[in-house]
């Protein structure tokens, strides 16, 4: 497959701090990506300089096989919907929703409006009055409608409910299966989501710690609980992301087990317990975290 | 979804149990990879990838342009398939179960005479 997006050595360093830190990655077309970390991982840098609207310290990006800076054939096709994206003062809705078949080709203004109607949007109020999540709500209707063949959203769903959350994660779903494009999801509600997602990427401290298709991921970590002596012997050479324990229990989480190490566990009288995608970010941002300081 | 395994996995299970309880008869279509994806609420590759696995073993066939059919002959095998793991799967695990508690094989047996209740 043929990437659309190609980063290479990216690096985005502001006065005092790294906020991107020599990152190489792609992104195929037609997937949906997580972009995950924590809070002030660099995951934002990262899609601004994506979407050229930030420029890189060091490092280069082919985004359809150009650099996007000043480049309206590229940015053409990119949407990027921002966790605060600023309107223009005494905007409205209604105003956004009519300019954006001017910056988006594939505009699909029938699918807008049904948005609108399904997220109870009032367009006609200026959006300085919306709440947080009508506000958010703005960006979901454009980001879907934009149906832009490199779609960002940068934690969309500031302010939704639960019930438009679910809305936009079903519409996302049915409208790529029609209209099949690539959507990076940044987000911190990691299990809302996991069942969406084809690759991760796991941005912490501006490097990527985790590039990985979220298959392979599921299963990449199992928990092993028991007898704190027999939980030890059994991960005795087996590397650890994390150690828990409660008098004489330990719960511990290690990397893949293969089949004859399940039933070894079992065996001995071990519980195995699956680890999710969002308990695997924790452990593995934790983690890296805890090296950072030791070195 | 259950956590552990590969969704796709999950997918092919939950159509062969279809197939298995005669809620999916031969030759009858299934639903598309998209209604798959839509309903179960997972990304629509995902479901295809599940769907595809069962093409490839021969219980699914693809009718171009229409989409999947169950395959003749599809339950009998996946039910040969089933009997043949079905020792491995419950029968080992409940007899370990059962030596970590003290229970004989001539008692397990008394209570699977009896339906399971006590």
């Amino acid at each position: 497959m043929n990437p659309i997006v190609e980063a290479s050595h990216l690096t985005k360093r502001y006065r005092t701090v790294t906020a991107v830190d020599d990152v190489t990655f792609t992104i195929d077309a037609n997937k949906v990506y997580g972009l995950l970390g924590r809070n002030g991982a660099g995951k934002t840098t990262l899609m601004s300089l994506l979407t050229a609207q930030d420029f890189a310290s060091d490092g280069e990006i082919r985004v359809f096989g150009q650099s996007p800076v000043e480049n309206a054939k590229v940015l053409q096709n990119v949407s990027f919907i921002r966790e605060s994206q600023r309107y223009p003062e005494d905007f409205k809705a209604k105003h956004v929703l009519k300019s954006a078949p001017w910056f988006f080709p594939n505009w699909d203004a029938d699918f807008a409006e049904r948005l609108v109607d399904e997220f109870r949007l009032p367009t006609n109020r200026t959006i300085k009055k919306l709440s947080r999540g009508q506000l958010s709500a703005v960006g979901v209707i454009v980001g879907l409608a934009s149906r832009a063949p490199l779609t960002f959203f940068d934690e969309p769903y500031l302010g939704l409910d639960a019930v438009a959350r679910q809305l936009f994660y079903d519409r996302l779903l049915a409208d790529i299966a029609e209209h099949p494009r690539t959507v990076i999801l940044s987000t911190h509600l990691i299990d809302e989501v996991s069942d969406l997602l084809e690759h991760v990427l796991l941005i912490d401290g501006g490097r990527l710690i985790v590039d990985s298709d979220a298959e392979s991921l599921r299963g990449s970590a199992t928990t092993v609980v028991g007898m704190r002596s027999t939980v030890d012997e059994f991960v005795a050479d087996r590397e650890i992301l994390h150690r828990d324990g409660l008098g004489g229990l330990a719960s511990v989480t290690v990397g893949r087990l293969s089949p004859e190490d399940r039933a070894a566990a079992t065996a001995a009288g071990l519980e195995i317990a699956p680890v999710s995608l969002q308990d695997l970010v924790v452990r593995l941002t934790n983690a890296s975290s805890k090296e950072f300081q030791a070195s | 979804m259950d956590e552990g395994r590969p969704i796709f996995q999950q997918i092919a299970e939950q159509i062969e149990n279809d197939i298995i309880a005669g809620v999916l008869a031969e030759d009858q279509q299934i639903p598309s990879t998209n209604e798959f994806a839509a309903f179960l609420r997972i990304n629509p590759a995902t479901a295809a990838k599940g769907v595809n696995l069962l093409v490839d073993a021969g219980i699914l066939y693809k009718k171009r342009g229409i989409g999947m059919f169950v395959a003749p002959g599809a339950k009998d095998r996946l039910v040969a398939e089933r009997r043949e793991r079905f020792s491995a799967q419950f029968v080992t695990p409940l007899l370990q179960e059962a030596a970590k508690l003290g229970i004989a094989p001539a008692e397990i047996a008394a209570m699977i005479r009896q339906g399971g209740t006590r």
